[in-house]
C-alpha cells in the first residue's frame, strides 16, 4: 500500500509541475521565435509577458465550445482527450534521475520504472496516431481528413526508422529499462570524454536519425504537413475550439518532451553530468545560476526599461539561491540530477523551436520519399554497422 | 510485476479525470451563442461542396501496410538487441539472415516503385 | 478483492465487451475503435501474466498497427456508405449453426485437454526470456518469419499496384 501512496504522491508533484511546463513551454516557443525573427513576442500580460500562459488558459477555457453539425460526435469529442492521454502516459514511465533516499524512503525519480519503458513510449506514441485519424475523419471536412490521413501516414512512416534507431544504441547498453540505459551510459572515456551513447558510444547517426524522426512524429517545422496552413487551413484540428483545441496543443507539447527525454536518456546520458564530479562536474550547475544570476542583477542595475529594475532583480535572487541549492547536502542527491536532465532536454527543446524559426517546410511527396529511401536505409546500415562493431569490440 | 506499472495508471486516471473537470469547469464559464453558421464544416469560408468522406489514394493504404509490415521486423530486433553481448558474432548473422531476405522484399517494392510518393 | 483480481475483471470486461461491440455495430469505425478496445484488454491480460514483451508487441503491431491500418482504410474508402444495407443478416442461420458447432467442439477440448498448471515467470526479464527462446531454440522458424514478410511485402505491393 506504501508503494500506491508514495506514486499518487509523486502523481500529484508530477502532474502540477507537467501542467505548468507544457503551459510555459508554448511561451518560451514564442519568446525564442520571435528573438529569431528580430520581434519581442509576448510582452504585455505581466513582465515578459510571464503571465501569457495563464491568460491563455483562462481565454481557452472561456471560448464557445461549438461543434459543426455534420462531426460524429463521440469520436470528436474522444480525439483531443486521446491524443492528450496517450501523450502525457508516455511521460510517466521517463526516470529523471537515479533511485534515490530521501528520510529513509527509497524511490526512483520517475514515475513507473518497467522493465520495457522503451518499447512502452514507443508503443503509446503509435497511437497517439489514433487521436489525430480520428480527429481528421470525425470532423467530416476535406482538410482535415486530408490533414488527418497525411499525419498518420507521416507518422507511420517515421516510426520505422526512429525504431531502427533506437535498436542500435541497445546493442551497446542490452536493456530496455530506461532507467537501466541510463546508467549504461555512466563513467567517462579516457577520464574526460562522457560514455554517453551519442558522444562516447559513437551513436552520433542513431542520434541524428532519431532526432529528425522526432520532429516529424510531433509534426513539427519541416514536418508540419499535418497542419500546413496554407493548403489545409489548419489541418486535423481545424473544425476544434476551445479547450478540445488546447488538449491537440497540450499533446503536441507533450509529445516534444516525451521525444526530447527520450534522447536525452537513450543518447545523452540522461542526468549523468557533463564533466566527472571529480573534477568539478557537481560544481557546473551553481556556476551556471550564479551565471544568470549576475547577467540578470547587471540588468537590474542597468534597467531598459523601469519594470525591469525589480523583476530582473527578484528572478536573478530566485536564480542565485537554486544555485545555492545545488550544493546543500540532501538536497543536492536530488537537484543535480535533475539540473543535468532538465538541461539536456530543454537544450533538445530548444533546438525543436529553433528549426522550426529557421527551416521552411518539405512537400509532401519529399517527406515520404525522405523516410522511404533515405531514413529507412540510413538507420538499418547504421543499425547492421554498430552490429558489427560492437561485436568486433567484445570479442 | 504489476506494481512497477501502478504509476502508469495513476497518471491514466489523472488523464481522463483532467479532461473531465476541464469539460465541467469550462461549460460553466463559456458562452454558447447560437448561429447557424458555426453549424457548417469550415472550409475557407466558401461553402462546402459535397461531404468529406469519400476516396482517397491508394498511396496511403500502401504506406500503412508497408508499415505493419517492417514494424513486425523491427519489433523481432529489439530482443535481439537485448541479448545482443551474449549472441556475439552468432547474433551478426542471425540478424544478417533476417534483415536480408527483408531488404530483398524492401529492394523489389522500391523496383515497383511502391515507395515512391507521386 | 485484490488489485490483481480487479485489474484481470477490468481487463477482462475491456476485452469481452469491446469484442461484442466490435461484432455488433454497424458503422465500421465504430467497430474498429470496439475491436481496439478490445485488444487493449488482451494487452492487460498479458501484462497480468508477467508477459511484458507481449503486452507491448501487442500494443505496438496490433494496436499501433493493424488495426491503425483497419481504420485507415475505413477512412480511405468510406466503407460507413454500406451502414444502412442489411445483407450481412440473410445468412444468420448458417453462422449460428457454425458458431454452435465450434462452441461444442471448444467445450469437449477444454473438458479433455489437461492444462498443465500455472506456472510463474522466472526473474529474467521478460525480453530477455524471449530473446533466449526465440533466437536459440526456435532460430529456424525465427528466420522464416522474414520469408513470410517478404511475402507478404510482395503481396501488398501487388495489391494496389495492380492497375498501374
Amino acid at each position: 500500500m506504501d508503494f500506491i501512496l508514495l506514486s499518487i504522491l509523486k502523481t500529484a508533484i508530477a502532474a502540477p509541475v507537467l501542467l505548468g511546463t507544457l503551459a510555459y513551454l508554448v511561451w518560451i516557443e514564442r519568446k525564442v521565435l520571435a528573438h529569431v525573427q528580430l520581434r519581442m513576442g509576448p510582452s504585455r500580460v505581466g513582465p515578459h509577458g510571464l503571465l501569457q500562459p495563464i491568460a491563455d488558459a483562462i481565454k481557452l477555457l472561456t471560448k464557445e465550445d461549438f461543434i459543426p453539425s455534420y462531426v460524429n460526435h463521440v469520436y470528436y469529442w474522444l480525439a483531443p482527450w486521446l491524443a492528450l492521454m496517450f501523450a502525457v502516459t508516455a511521460i510517466s514511465v521517463i526516470p529523471i534521475g537515479p533511485i534515490v533516499e530521501i528520510f529513509g524512503v527509497k524511490t526512483n525519480m520517475g514515475q513507473a520504472d518497467i522493465s520495457i519503458g522503451l518499447l512502452l513510449i514507443l508503443g503509446l506514441t503509435g497511437m497517439g496516431v489514433y487521436g489525430i485519424a480520428l480527429a481528421g475523419w470525425s470532423s467530416n471536412n476535406k482538410y482535415s481528413l486530408l490533414g488527418g490521413l497525411r499525419s498518420s501516414a507521416q507518422m507511420i512512416s517515421y516510426e520505422l526508422p526512429m525504431a531502427l534507431a533506437i535498436a542500435s544504441p541497445l546493442l551497446i547498453v542490452n536493456t530496455l529499462n530506461l532507467r537501466e540505459i541510463v546508467n549504461g551510459q555512466a563513467g567517462y572515456v579516457f577520464g574526460i570524454i562522457p560514455n554517453w551513447n551519442a558522444v562516447g558510444g559513437l551513436q552520433m547517426f542513431s542520434f541524428l536519425i532519431y532526432l529528425i524522426c522526432a520532429f516529424a512524429e510531433t509534426n513539427r517545422i519541416p514536418f508540419d504537413l499535418p497542419e500546413a496552413e496554407n493548403e489545409l487551413v489548419s489541418g486535423y484540428n481545424t473544425e476544434y475550439s476551445s479547450m478540445k483545441f488546447a488538449a491537440f496543443f497540450m499533446a503536441e507539447y507533450a509529445n516534444i518532451i516525451t521525444a526530447c527525454s527520450v534522447a536525452t536518456t537513450l543518447f545523452l546520458g540522461g542526468w549523468h553530468p557533463i564533466i566527472p564530479n571529480e573534477l568539478g562536474g557537481q560544481f557546473i550547475p551553481t556556476l551556471i545560476c550564479f551565471f544568470f544570476a549576475g547577467v540578470l542583477f547587471y540588468h537590474a542595475l542597468n534597467p531598459a526599461r523601469p519594470s525591469d529594475r525589480l523583476s530582473m532583480g527578484v528572478i536573478g535572487a530566485i536564480i542565485l539561491g537554486l544555485g545555492l541549492m545545488f550544493q546543500v547536502p540532501v538536497v543536492k542527491d536530488l537537484a543535480q540530477p535533475l539540473f543535468w536532465f532538465a538541461s539536456k532536454a530543454g537544450f533538445l527543446i530548444f533546438v525543436f523551436i529553433w528549426v522550426r524559426g529557421t527551416v521552411p517546410r518539405f512537400r509532401y511527396d519529399q517527406l515520404m520519399r525522405f523516410a522511404w529511401l533515405v531514413l529507412f536505409p540510413a538507420a538499418l546500415l547504421n543499425l547492421l554497422l554498430t552490429a558489427f562493431v560492437v561485436a568486433a569490440k567484445s570479442n | 510485476m504489476l506494481e512497477g506499472y501502478l504509476p502508469l495508471f495513476v497518471f491514466l486516471v489523472l488523464c481522463i479525470a483532467f479532461p473531465l473537470a476541464a469539460l465541467l469547469v469550462g461549460k460553466a464559464l463559456r458562452p454558447s451563442v447560437f448561429a447557424p453558421a458555426k453549424l457548417e464544416s469550415y472550409e475557407c469560408g466558401i461553402e462546402a461542396v459535397g461531404g468529406a468522406r469519400g476516396r482517397y489514394s491508394v498511396r496511403f493504404y500502401l504506406v500503412a501496410i508497408l508499415f505493419v509490415i517492417f514494424d513486425v521486423e523491427t519489433v523481432f530486433l529489439f530482443p535481439w538487441a537485448v541479448r545482443y553481448k551474449q549472441l556475439g558474432w552468432f547474433g551478426v548473422a542471425e540478424a544478417l539472415v533476417f534483415l536480408g531476405i527483408l531488404v530483398v522484399g524492401y529492394v523489389w517494392a522500391y523496383k515497383k516503385g511502391a515507395l515512391e510518393w507521386v | 478483492m485484490t488489485l490483481e483480481a480487479f485489474f484481470f475483471y477490468a481487463f477482462t470486461t475491456l476485452a469481452l465487451g469491446g469484442a461484442t461491440l466490435a461484432i455488433t455495430r454497424r458503422s465500421a469505425v465504430h467497430a474498429a475503435i470496439s475491436l481496439m478496445v478490445s485488444l487493449l484488454g488482451v494487452a492487460g491480460l498479458y501484462l497480468l501474466l508477467n508477459a511484458e514483451f507481449l503486452f507491448v508487441s501487442q500494443i505496438i503491431l496490433y494496436i499501433g498497427g493493424i488495426l491503425l491500418l483497419f481504420l485507415f482504410v475505413i477512412m480511405l474508402v468510406n466503407l460507413d456508405a454500406g451502414r444502412g444495407l442489411r445483407q450481412f443478416h440473410q445468412r444468420w442461420p448458417l453462422g449460428a449453426a457454425v458458431t454452435a458447432i465450434a462452441g461444442v467442439a471448444f467445450a469437449i477440448l477444454w473438458s479433455r485437454a489437461k492444462l498443465p498448471p500455472s506456472q510463474t515467470m522466472p526473474d529474467v526479464g521478460n525480453v530477455e526470456l524471449v530473446a533466449d527462446t526465440l533466437l536459440q531454440d526456435y532460430l529456424v522458424p525465427f528466420e522464416v518469419v522474414s520469408l513470410l514478410l517478404l511475402v507478404a511485402v510482395v503481396g501488398s505491393v501487388l495489391l494496389a499496384r495492380k492497375r498501374a
